[in-house]
This record gives C-alpha cells, structure tokens and sequence, in this order.
C-alpha cells in the first residue's frame, strides 16, 4: 500500500507547486495554505480534532449511559396494595392470592400479576408469604396435608409459619409487611424479593 | 450467451477481486494433517450461526417483544403464520446444533492442543465466542416468553440478588424495573438481537483473521513439542512444503459435514416441530415445574445439590473462576508436547470436566431431588404392602399417603428421590428411630411433629416396621428397658 501511496502524494505535492508556480507565488507559501508539508500545523489540526471528538462523544455518550443505567437507580416502588376483604381468609388456612404489581406498565399483560402466600392462623393473625423460594425464586406449592410449602425446582421445604425446613433454601420464606384498614387485608408490595432485600 | 456470461462474471471479479480475496482467505495454507474430519466443527458451528441469523430474521418479522403480546405471537407463528413453525423449528434447533458442535469444536481444539503457542487468542476469542453463544441461547430462552422463561429468569434474578452491597441494583438493572414483566423481556430482546449478535459477529471477525494469520494448528504428532523460538518455522515449513490448501484440498469435507448439520437440523424440526411455548407466562400459575433448556441444566443441578452454606459464593465466584482458568489456560500451558497421549493432567481434566458435566446434566433432567408433587394423591400403595396388614397398619399406609410422605419416598419405586426408598426401612430403623424422625426430622427431612397427631405417627410406624426384607426381623433395639410387648414386631408377618 504504501508503495502506491508515496508517488501519488508526491504527484500531489508537484501538482500543487506547479500550481502554485503558474500563479507566481513562492513556495513559501505552501505551508501557510495548510498542505501536508507543515507538520506543526497537522499536529494542531489532529489535537483539536480529537479533543472536539471527546468533547462531542461526552455530549452524546453521557446521555446514553444515564438512560441506560437509570435502572441502576432504583426510587421506592412499594406501596400498600389490597388483597382483599380480609374475611376471604378463613383462620387456620392458608390460600394463594394476588395482586397486580403497583406502577404495572399497559404492556406488563399477566407478568405484573403477582401471587402470594396469605396464612391467618387460628387465632386470626395474618401471615403474607412471598410465592419466591428464597433458594432460586421458583414458586413455591402449599401441602395442607403435610403443613409443608414445596419448592418444585429443588425440593426445598417450609413450614406452614414459613420458617425453613428442609432442602437447600437459606433461609424462611420471604414476608411482607401487612396491614389491616377497614377490613381489607393491605400488603406492602411492589418488587421481587431476593436473599439481599426482602419484598 | 454463454460467453457473453462468461465475460460479465470476468469484468465483476476484475471490478471486485472476488477470486483474489478467495484465493487470500478460503485458500490458506494449511498443513496436511489439518485437512482431516477432526477439523469440521468450527465452520459447521458458522453455519448454525448463519441458520441462526436467517431464521432469527424472519421470525423478527412476525414476533412481538412484549410481555403482554409475545405469547401470543409464538402461537401465532406455530398455528397461523405459514411455514411459522418450521421457522420457529429452525430457529430452537439450529440453536441446539449451534451449541453441541460448539462444544465438540472446543473439545477438539482442546485434545489437540491447538490453543498452545501462537495461537493463544485465537483459543480466548473462541472461549468468548463460545459464552456469548451461550448467552444467546439464555436469552432465546427468554424470548419464548412462557412459564419457563419466567421462572428462569427469576432463577438469575435470585442468583444475582445474591451479591453483596449492589445485589438490589443489579436485579433492578437486569429486569429494567422491581419485578420481571415488559421491560424486562424488551432488555433480553435486545440482548439477544442487537447486542450478543453485534459482539459474536466482531470476535467472530477476530478469530477468522487469526487462523489465516496464526495458521490453523496441525494434528499434532508425538514427540514434537511446541517451542517457541522454533515453532513458526517448523509451521511453514509443514504449510509450505508438502502443505495443502484449506479450500480445494479440505474444504469438501466440510461442505459435506455441514449439509449433513442442516440435514439433521431439519430433520429434528420436522420431528419433534419446534419447543414451546409451554405454560402462559402467569405468575399466578404457580403449578408449574420450571426447567432451564438443556445447556443449563447441568447448573440447575450442581444448584441443588451444593450444600446452603457454600452456595453463594460458589454461585457467584464459581463461573469466574471456571471462566478465568479456561481463558487464561494457553497462558500457563504454552509449549510442549501437543499430543494427548503425552498430556496426561490435560487429558484426565477432560474426561473429568466431560463426565462432570454429563452427569450433572443428567441429574438436572431427572431431577430426583425435587419431590413428585402428586405421587401421594395419584400413586398406588403396592398392594404386598398391605396385603395381610392389621387394621393399626393399614391406618399407617394411608397416613402415608396422606401425609404425602410418598412426594419424597418411593414404595416399589414409585415416588419421590428426594428421601430414601422406604422398601425395606424397618432393615434399618427401630420403630423408637422411626418415630424420632418422623416426629424430629432430620438432615434434609423436616420435622412432621406440628403436623401429625401422635395416633397417626403411632400408625405410620406401625406401617413402615412391615417393610423389611422377607425372612428377616425387623430391626429392633437391642436393649430395650421399658419393653413392651406391642414394641415387638407387631403382626402380619410371623
């Protein structure tokens, strides 16, 4: 390549002396023209042109870079959602219910339906259990028979209070905050629990 | 015509070099050992890509990557659009195809030594290639967007929350929001679509420039190490004289390779038809048994059956580990011997890792570690097992059942893995040992006393001290202070 390259350069460089010949100019001159044979002046031109790209690339990029980890940010998404009377519940059961996560987007369809485990005890407390297994997140069966949560991915066990009982989880199931308000049951809700936060 | 023809194909390669760029990359040299079917699986693994690309296009035409309509589209794709299942076909198969011979090729290359001086980051692109192909097969898992993909997703986001400090960031970065619904599916959409593909094609770039640069390797011989002062000249040598060229003198190999790749690829879609999607992505659907496709079940295992107190970090350091050691491996093993027979802790690695992996696999699709969920409402009780039993006994079999004691304990192999076969459980236990455990559980049973009157565990006990070998007695405590004589064997068995 570079063999090709000279003699054309060179063609240029005598083309533009002729040039710069016909019109009775000096060569002098070249180099306040801006032609390649001033290499203070290519360097300068190159620094400026880098520096106006890194200047140009911060403009675009940093833009890009918020947007993209603006979900690193994350802003309180819980609320106080409702499950319902809280009558529904009969004591001494456990039964599943659910609720559509708050700020779902229109275009969520089922996945921002959330289940959950609700256990009123006999003496009419409640228990709000999250459906995630605290070993990997599968969802977790209820055994009325047995008194025992099952995982389905791994086996793990809880008990019917969601302390752990067996299999790999590392801990009970996850819980959540739960209020009574004119007899509606109200869960604190609204992100999927994992072992570094509860729901 | 035909000259006329002949004359408009002259005047494009003049214009386009074309004979000149093939002559320059399709015809290297290379040695003549190369030119073997050992050599085939790196341009059959181009052509799944290539399947892949095509197919992933067209099935971008009609797939919608939107939690709320995706499902529907797949529908759509295997029953209305014409030919969308045999597409869709192409697609998970080509997938499959692309991985299996991924893996032979990088076994191959392995055996052979070829990632030993010069070639070292032609081994470290394909290491990179190969994660990023399994990243593409994750995230297609995604795309089909049913119950699976949702509950294995929701396996990574419980991996990932598992970090310290920044676990509650990085889930919100990977689900693109506080639970796993549209954004999250847009996110691994455009993983899978825009940026995997963008970054296999650049390094997959940089490895076809390394192996007409650096020379593909030759099947190595015994007792001609790899030194470095010496290599390149012996390479040239061995590509110069008495060489051959990839394309014409290898390359009918693997054209025939590759058309029997597509072949079978399109006989598995025409098979077994493409996978999915299963059940709708509903979390309140919760009865439902998710499991990864087949590359990551060997990692749904080692899930299970790592002891708690180990898991995170073994979890999250593990593949960096495991990563590390494969990338960094042309690093610390960079001459020598190449022939297998002459790299015995290679080799045994291999087989190691090999076996490993396949048993892991194995276990992930079996699974015998999760309970069966109906065993206890839709399994028989072998009916020798209650045949001739009193009526204290035949109590015990039904609390049996009842409790579900059989969704992790087989009776005549039938029923759970998760707790041992109890055929012969009274070989082993005394009724006090059995009440113990059913009452206090134990290692990875849990405790039934809260759960279970002291009538049903008398029962049960009762019931499981039947089971031992025929001719045998039943295991007994051999010193017995408070002896009484119901303690001993009771009925049905004399």
């Amino acid at each position: 390549m570079s063999d090709t390259e000279h003699p054309g350069s060179s063609e240029r460089n005598q083309a533009h002396e002729s040039a710069a010949g016909h019109e009775g100019r000096p060569c002098s001159c070249a180099g306040k023209s801006g032609e390649p044979d001033n290499p203070d002046r290519r360097k300068f031109l190159i620094r400026v042109g880098i520096g106006l790209n890194i200047a140009a690339g911060a403009l675009v990029g940093i833009p890009v870079l918020g947007y993209l980890f603006s979900a690193f940010r994350k802003k309180e998404e819980r609320s106080w959602i409702s499950l319902g009377p809280a009558d529904q519940f009969e004591a001494g059961k456990i039964r599943l219910a659910s609720y559509r996560n708050p700020g779902a987007k229109g275009w969520d369809g089922q996945s921002a339906d959330i289940p959950c485990w609700v256990r009123r005890d006999d003496s009419g407390e409640f228990q709000v259990f999250a459906i995630n297994c605290t070993h990997l997140g599968c969802p977790v069966r209820w055994f009325e028979e047995s008194g025992l949560f099952l995982c389905p991915c791994h086996g793990g066990a809880y008990y019917q209070d969601g302390a752990r009982a067996a299999g790999p989880p590392p801990r009970g199931l996850y819980q959540y905050e739960h209020r009574l308000r004119n007899g509606e049951l109200l869960v604190m809700g609204g992100r999927i629990p994992t072992l570094s936060q509860s729901v | 015509m035909t000259k006329q023809l002949r004359n408009i194909a002259l005047w494009l390669d003049r214009r386009l070099h074309l004979s000149q760029i093939w002559e320059a990359t399709a015809g290297h040299g290379i040695p003549k050992s190369s030119a073997s079917w050992f050599y085939v699986f790196g341009s059959a693994t181009m052509l799944c890509l290539g399947v892949q690309i095509v197919t992933g296009i067209c099935l971008a035409l009609i797939y919608q990557p939107s939690a709320q309509e995706a499902y529907a589209s797949l529908h759509y794709l295997n029953y209305e659009q014409p030919l969308g299942w045999f597409l869709r076909g192409m697609h998970y198969w080509g997938s499959n195809f692309m991985v299996a011979i991924m893996l032979m090729h990088m076994t191959q290359v392995f055996v052979f030594g070829a990632y030993k001086y010069p070639r070292e980051l032609t081994w470290v692109s394909g290491v990179i290639l190969c994660l990023l192909t399994l990243g593409m097969a994750f995230t297609g898992q995604v795309m089909r967007w049913d119950q699976d993909a949702y509950w294995g997703l929701g396996i990574g986001v419980s991996m990932l929350g598992r970090v310290p400090f920044i676990g509650p960031e990085l889930t919100h970065f990977l689900m693109g929001g506080p639970i796993i619904a549209g954004n999250s599916l847009s996110r691994f959409f455009t993983l899978h679509v825009f940026i995997i593909p963008g970054i296999v094609l650049a390094l997959l770039s940089m490895h076809l420039r390394l192996v007409l640069s650096k020379g593909i390797n030759e099947a190595p011989t015994a007792g001609k190490p790899v030194r470095r002062d010496s290599y390149e000249e012996e390479y040239e040598e061995m590509v110069h004289r008495g060489g051959a060229r990839f394309a014409p003198d290898a390359i009918g190999k693997d054209l025939i390779f590759g058309g029997i790749v597509l072949g079978l690829i399109v006989a598995c879609v025409l098979l077994f038809g493409p996978k999915g999607p299963e059940g709708i992505p509903d979390p309140t659907l919760i009865n439902t048994n998710p499991r990864p496709d087949w590359p990551f079940l060997w990692f749904f295992a080692v899930a299970s059956l790592m002891p708690p107190y180990m898991e995170s970090v073994v979890l999250l350091l593990g593949p960096v580990v495991a990563i590390g050691i494969v990338i960094a491996l042309p690093f610390f093993d960079n001459t020598g011997e190449k022939k297998w027979t002459l790299r015995p802790v290679s080799t045994v690695s291999l087989i190691l890792v090999v076996v490993s992996l396949a048993a892991f696999t194995w276990y992930g699709a079996t699974s015998p570690w999760s309970p069966e969920m109906d065993a206890w409402s839709s399994e028989p009780t072998p009916s020798h097992m209650i045949d001739g039993r009193t009526p204290l006994e035949l109590q015990g079999a039904l609390v049996f059942q009842y409790k579900q004691c059989r969704n992790c304990h087989a009776l005549d192999g039938i029923g759970g893995q998760r707790g041992p076969a109890l055929d012969l459980v009274a070989d082993r236990m005394t009724p006090d040992q059995l009440v113990r455990q059913v009452v206090q559980g134990s290692g990875n049973m849990p405790a039934y006393g809260q759960n279970i009157s002291p009538a049903e565990v008398k029962a049960v006990v009762a019931f499981l001290h039947t089971l031992h070998t025929e001719g045998r007695l039943p295991a007994q405590t051999a010193l017995n202070l408070h002896e009484d004589p119901e303690g001993s064997p009771a009925g049905g068995d004399e």
